[in-house]
């Protein structure tokens, strides 16, 4: 698989690391009243769809940077490449 | 039909008048007593024991493709019980023992090779970690022997001692470990269910679940709605996609294996070997190929196939303790999926939906598991309660905090 990492341009899969589905971004609050139920869904609960996913790639054997990568699991097409901190960053404006 | 050396001959001379196919292809009714979702290795062997060690009757087996298309057709065929931790070593030498008795017990040859399987070793830390892992072997019954270079060089002569960056230490040693004919394996479960009354019904995906007032009362598929009073899912590897209809998220992600089978050579490989410092295993098939496989990719998947830097990978370990491979060429390689749960072990458990069970998360282990798996599946379905061996295998271990991780590896599938 070739990532297009938005900064770098087209990248080999290899140079990157995977983390999983992109809702890890979304860490649970540890004061609410039902952390420990939130956190377990959180850390070990997955979609695992068939189909399109957003995933966390981090560029190891590049500029480190985190990517929310778009992909569809049925064919390893890949639709979008964001960096994660602008996602981020877009969703914390949002709120 | 009685499989044996006497029928051989009788229809020889006869005309082969008597073989017939050995499962039928019944259409399927409208209401079961329990229904076994995935025609796979595990799901035959479900069917199976369900029938002769618990006496339920009025089973079907639906597959949504052949039967065995999945990945017990699509794996590197080795059976092993070296594993550590008390929560799966009983279970897996609960299997080994099956394995040994299951060509009589199935009346069907499924070339059952105990040839051995040897983790090797590479520094101090390593073995004092396989002496660990051997003596917990031993204390649950199974067998373990700890190799020293010398005795490694005796039985594999053939590795690289002189590897500076990983020099051969010794190695553990499963004699009862070894190959099956992965195959043989669903056609003879398959076989022996049909003939004991299990429907096996092909071509029959399951689309979605009847979900009635919290209890699962059937499902819907390809060839119309069927309703059971209980409904075992068994479809690893696609378990997500499966339970996601059922409204159930699972501590899993499917990802892919990749296989490897190079072109027939001589007989050179006298068992089946484990690298220690990287992830490899190979064995050699009776046909002369050599069957290795290494780590999974590492990215959720559902395309059956994988890429080519996993394949640099897994042929770099093999050369790093086997150089001699390097001159033989690949004939075959594919992909499967495995259910990766997040510590490595899987489940065998009901879930929160009355009369729905699931099995799966079998990581890149499943094969080995077929027997076992089977039996404490339908001890679960026939007794509510889940066999003493597999009474880890539950869903909510990491709620509770008893994660089962055999490698210490961490929370994260694509670790383990």
């Amino acid at each position: 698989m070739i990532i297009n990492h938005p900064l770098l341009g087209p990248r080999d899969a290899s140079e990157f690391i995977y983390l999983g589905d992109a809702s890890l971004i979304d860490r649970p609050d540890w004061n609410s009243e039902n952390a420990a139920q939130q956190f377990y869904e959180y850390l070990y609960l997955r979609d695992n769809p068939a189909g399109t996913i957003r995933e966390l790639w981090f560029h190891e054997y590049g500029d480190r940077s985190w990517l929310v990568v778009t992909r569809n699991t049925l064919t390893h097409e890949i639709v979008n490449v964001e960096l994660a901190r602008d996602i981020d960053r877009e969703e914390k404006h949002s709120r | 039909m009685k499989y044996s050396g006497w029928n051989i001959l009788k229809q020889a001379l006869t005309g082969k008048k008597e073989w017939a196919p050995v499962w039928h292809k019944p259409e399927p009714k409208s209401h079961y007593e329990t229904i076994v979702i995935g025609g796979g290795g595990h799901g035959l062997a479900t069917a199976y024991y369900l029938t002769t060690e618990y006496g339920m009757k009025n089973i079907a087996v639906l597959e949504k493709s052949h039967l065995g298309s999945g990945n017990v057709g699509r794996n590197t065929t080795i059976i092993r019980s070296n594993y550590l931790l008390p929560g799966n070593e009983p279970f897996y030498e609960l299997s080994m023992k099956l394995w040994e008795n299951l060509e009589q017990t199935l009346n069907y040859n499924a070339m059952v090779s105990q040839r051995g399987v040897v983790n090797l070793f590479h520094s101090d830390a390593q073995r004092d970690s396989f002496v660990r892992r051997g003596n917990a072997m031993c204390i649950a019954g199974a067998d373990a022997v700890l190799l020293d270079e010398r005795g490694i060089r005796n039985l594999c002569p053939f590795l690289d001692y002189e590897n500076s960056r990983f020099p051969i230490k010794g190695g553990l040693l499963q004699p009862r470990g070894g190959t099956v004919r992965h195959d043989a394996v669903a056609w003879g479960y398959a076989r022996g269910s049909d003939s004991l009354g299990v429907d096996i019904i092909e071509n029959c995906e399951v689309t979605g679940f009847i979900i009635k007032e919290g209890r699962c009362v059937g499902v819907e598929t390809a060839r119309g709605n069927i309703s059971a009073n209980k409904i075992a899912v068994c479809v690893a590897g696609s378990s997500g996609r499966l339970m996601g209809k059922a409204g159930i998220r699972l501590p899993i992600e499917s990802h892919v294996l990749q296989a490897f089978v190079s072109e027939g050579l001589k007989p050179i490989l006298p068992n089946v070997i484990t690298f220690g410092a990287g992830h490899f295993y190979i064995s050699q098939s009776d046909k002369g190929g050599l069957v290795f496989g290494g780590d999974i990719d590492g990215y959720n998947t559902y395309a059956q196939r994988g890429n080519l830097p996993i394949v640099e990978d897994v042929c770099a370990a093999g050369v790093a303790i086997m150089p001699m491979i390097g001159r033989s060429r690949l004939l075959r390689m594919w992909g499967g999926l495995v259910d990766m749960s997040m510590d490595g072990s899987p489940f065998i458990d009901k879930t929160r939906i009355e009369g729905l069970y699931f099995n799966g998360g079998w990581c890149y282990g499943g094969f080995k598991a077929t027997p076992a798996s089977g039996f404490c599946y339908a001890h679960l379905l026939a007794k509510d309660e889940p066999h003493p061996v597999a009474a880890e295998f539950r869903l909510d271990r990491f709620k509770r905090g008893h994660m089962i991780d055999e490698k210490g590896a961490g929370a994260q599938p694509n670790l383990h």
